[in-house]
């Protein structure tokens, strides 16, 4: 965005702290707007009242991010990509996570293709409060025959609401698979040298969005977006080809570094989203795992720099659950708290035959445990340990978990362990070595618990009530 | 417009134009044409006229088009579309605008990382056979604001004691596990390790506590066992790690190890005058706090008098999923003050990668949810945790990782030499990559 501090934006707002959006002033609201948490259609006054119009087309300029923004799909399985404004996460957060595409090809069995779709949209993985998921499918044309395609696109949309990549360099492939899909809103793949003239014709006959693919050639790259956008298609997606091995992969990194940085750094003609096809891995190696393995490797590097986009091939489990933590390590907002606040909390409906659990305020850690306990029915009571915001076992190491610690933790929480019938306390295994330290602390029992909680319910069944 | 005028004599008028002339002309009104003639039009008659009319849009065409009105969209939809357009019914954009991507450089690294070397050859009174040299960027790695000047480095754990592992990892050890330095020179030997870390954990009062005199006879078996530079671990415990990294600098005199760790939660003096007594670098860390990690390296530097040439940080590892986030931030905003001038935090950085088997994806044969999709065999998933998190802080700017498992040894040095620029590879066309049969 071209302003960056509250003020500027507040130039632009009614000034009558009316409250409407729910702010207790215009300048909180426009200090949201700088921070993104808020847009200038939130604010009610600015987009009813016709006095402010100009005023509201200008916020609206100054405030729209660097790097353009493509929808790719309809309806609450839309994906939105691009929009980020700054090159480092710490300056202020990546926005739109990179979108991940799996291929599925036009010469499968049905069968096989039905099942592989839905392996796609169906897996998922638990984390913090939420599951992780995959995004996308990108149908290849193998066959290159018009029919095949439209065949294969249509059988995918049957399966599934996610948004599709339609990926063929033959112009003829692709309006075939439009004919049967341009209302879903899938990304195009991909326009080139010698097919741009079409494919920019069909990205706007369907007006649909489409990518431009220019193998380390940048300036080709921004010739063909800056001749697309140009002429009224805006939805541009950049592929400046992913180069999986050897120097040509140094050389890919570099080609998507450069392009961010003149991106971010205003050079609107290239301010698009990128995508990056560590596919391409799977041309350079022979066997399954080596192929997987490096695939992932290269997934990677672009979801830590600048891919908005990926389409890849593997779908095994050890694939999927890097990738997918990898990609939520680079998007998660870095301005969210740490930490959880320091208490007891109540997991389940405890009773004083419970067992009390110890762990440490660091917001992972703690919603780890939490989940591991609560989605498996145990009542219990856990007791957040303020560690400044480290980890159990990190936290053991540098003494901001010990057995005074625990003490003052479920004093300020007021928790009194006379209401327990059995006086025991439960330490994670990783701070086994404070076990003497907390028996004489707190003149209660101690019994050290497993050192993964994923465990705990299966400690429970074996430990649990104690032995008298 | 009241004269009126033959077919021809327009047409003879157009013909002569040249665009010079133009200036001044005016067309108004539609050009009416009157075929009807009595009796109708004799075939020939109509053929001559149609030509004529013809030749005559040709030349308006041309004027038009000399006044900037676009004549072929109109041709063309008047016409149901241009011959050449098998595909797209709408026009087609005639031509490429130009473009050049220009892409500044960072003037604002302006500083560069400090330059560490660790082990020393007999050339420099020790008994490596060669040195590792950490540090000494002018950018981000592997960016193209400046070459990096040298590759990344694994060094390979190695415990004074049987510890309990993640089974893919254990499955490369069992031989070893009893043998420090059978165990050094496996990693280095099979492994391709560039450097050993021996962990003193048996020193732990809690665990055997091992006296750092015995101890230290396990470093000087490990630095005859292998001929790569070393670190010294201790175990973690504030009140011995001291004392156990005093009697193992002195028993490694002139080898130059790195000393894992001073930190500010323990006697950082005294591990640091181990090492600059003994001329060894030293590992300042801190917890995922950038201002931590310059305080104490300013202790380091200004209170233990420790050389800048010999202070390696290790701001700590958080693994994959388990705060990775913080871990690759705190590392990437450390090594961007350094490159804009923070003289507190220009020195080159050590991860702690091994954290990632502490993931429980890593090592754990299923999900603890029931919710969650099959999370297939483990034996793969726990090379890849620790690559991953291992390659995430390499792209911060972490130098030196220490490691545990082969696979993942082997593809991080793999992946970051390739990104560093030596690795040589086949050409792939990758404009073929969606037909590839996979």
């Amino acid at each position: 965005m071209k302003i960056n501090s509250p003020l500027e934006a507040y130039k632009f707002l009614p000034g009558t702290n009316c409250g409407q959006c729910g702010e207790t002033s215009c300048m909180a609201f426009a200090s949201h707007l700088i921070d993104r948490s808020l847009q200038a259609t939130d604010c009610t006054p600015l987009i009813e009242e016709k006095k402010y119009k100009k005023k509201y087309d200008e916020l609206v300029t100054l405030l729209a991010p660097e790097i353009r923004e493509v929808v790719i799909g309809v309806g609450d399985n839309a994906i939105s990509i691009g929009g980020d404004d700054v090159l480092h996460r710490h300056k202020l957060t990546f926005f739109n996570k990179t979108a991940l595409a799996y291929d599925v090809w036009d010469t499968m069995e049905e069968n096989d293709l039905v099942e592989r779709v839905n392996k796609i949209q169906d897996f998922k993985k638990f984390y913090v409060g939420d599951y992780l998921t995959l995004d996308m499918i990108a149908v290849r044309s193998v066959s290159n025959d018009p029919k095949k395609f439209a065949t294969t696109v249509k059988k995918v949309m049957e399966t599934t609401e996610f948004p599709m990549v339609l990926c063929s360099f033959e112009p003829a492939v692709l309006r075939a698979g439009l004919e049967v899909a341009a209302e879903k809103r899938p990304l195009l793949y991909a326009a080139n040298k010698d097919n741009w003239q079409e494919v920019a014709a069909l990205a706007q006959e369907f007006n649909v969005p489409v990518t431009v693919f220019a193998p380390n050639d940048l300036d080709l790259l921004k010739s063909m977006a800056k001749t697309f956008a140009d002429n009224g298609i805006e939805d541009v997606v950049l592929d400046p080809g992913t180069f999986p091995t050897g120097k040509g992969l140094k050389t890919t990194l570099n080609n998507f570094l450069k392009i961010r940085r003149a991106g971010i750094n205003g050079d609107r003609d290239i301010a698009f989203p990128i995508m990056a096809v560590p596919f391409t891995a799977w041309m350079a190696h022979d066997d399954e795992i080596s192929a997987s393995y490096w695939e992932t490797v290269v997934a990677s590097i672009f979801t830590i720099k600048y891919g908005d986009i990926m389409i890849m091939h593997s779908i095994e489990p050890y694939a999927l659950m890097p990738q997918l933590h990898i990609r939520d390590t680079m998007y998660t907002d870095p301005r969210k708290p740490v930490t959880v606040d320091p208490a007891v909390y109540e997991i389940g409906s405890p009773t004083a035959d419970s067992p009390l659990l110890v762990t440490a305020n660091f917001a992972l850690t703690y919603y780890t445990v939490e989940s591991d306990l609560s989605s498996n029915g145990v009542d219990c009571y856990l007791t957040a340990i303020d560690t400044d915001g480290i980890g159990v076992e990190a936290a053991v190491a540098g003494g901001q978990l010990t057995a005074a610690k625990i003490k003052k933790g479920l004093d300020d929480a007021g928790f009194d362990m006379g209401k327990l019938t059995h006086k025991v306390i439960v330490l994670p295994g990783l701070a086994a070595r404070l076990q003497g330290d907390v028996e004489d602390e707190l003149g209660a029992a101690v019994m050290i618990g497993p050192t993964d909680s994923g465990r705990l319910p299966g400690w429970m069944e074996q430990n649990w009530p104690p032995k008298k | 417009m009241s004269n009126k005028m033959k077919l021809s004599g327009l047409t003879d008028l157009l013909k002569d134009l040249d665009v010079e002339s133009l200036e001044g002309v005016t067309i108004e009104g539609d050009i009416e044409l009157d075929i009807s003639g009595g009796g109708g039009l004799n075939p020939a008659m109509a053929y001559a006229m149609g030509h004529e009319a013809a030749q005559i849009s040709l030349h308006v065409a041309n004027i038009a088009r000399m006044l900037g009105y676009p004549v072929d969209q109109l041709f063309a939809s008047a016409m149901g579309g241009l011959p050449q357009a098998p595909v797209a019914g709408t026009s087609r954009i005639p031509e490429l605008l130009p473009a050049k991507l220009d892409v500044s450089k960072m003037s604002e690294w302006a500083t560069p990382i400090q330059e560490v070397t660790l082990g020393a050859t007999s050339a420099d009174g020790g008994s490596r056979k060669s040195t590792v040299t950490l540090g000494g960027e002018n950018a981000l790695p592997y960016y193209f604001d400046a070459e990096m000047p040298h590759r990344n480095y694994v060094t390979m754990d190695v415990f004074d004691m049987p510890i309990g592992m993640a089974k893919s990892v254990k499955d490369n050890y069992g031989d070893v596990i009893n043998d420090p330095a059978e165990w050094a020179k496996k990693v280095v030997r099979d492994f391709n390790a560039d450097m050993v870390t021996i962990h003193l954990i048996s020193t732990d009062p809690l665990i055997n506590d091992t006296p750092a005199r015995e101890a230290a006879k396990v470093v000087e078996d490990v630095l005859q066992a292998v001929d790569v530079p070393i670190v010294i671990g201790g175990s973690g415990n504030p009140k011995k790690d001291p004392e156990v990294l005093e009697k193992a600098a002195e028993a490694a005199e002139g080898e130059r190890v790195l000393l894992a760790s001073a930190s500010l939660n323990l006697d950082y003096e005294r591990v640091a005058k181990a090492a600059t007594d003994h001329g060894h670098a030293v590992l300042s860390w801190t917890q995922l706090e950038i201002n931590a990690q310059k305080e104490l390296n300013r202790k380091l530097m200004k209170q233990c008098n420790v050389p800048r040439d010999s202070i390696v940080m290790d701001p700590t590892t958080a693994a994959l999923g388990y705060g990775l986030d913080y871990a690759y931030t705190n590392m990437e905003r450390i090594r961007l003050a350094g490159l804009m001038g923070d003289e507190e935090l220009t020195f080159p950085m050590s991860s702690g990668t091994t954290n990632a088997w502490g993931a429980r994806e890593s090592w754990m044969k299923e999900s603890p949810l029931k919710q969650d999709s099959d999370w297939g065999p483990r034996e793969y998933r726990g090379p890849i945790w620790e690559i991953v998190t291992g390659l995430t802080l390499s792209l911060a700017g972490n130098d030196m990782f220490m490691m545990m498992h082969p696979t993942s040894v082997q593809v991080l040095k793999e992946i970051t030499q390739t990104l560093y620029g030596s690795i040589e590879a086949d050409e792939i066309d990758i404009t073929k990559w969606i037909g590839a049969e996979v």
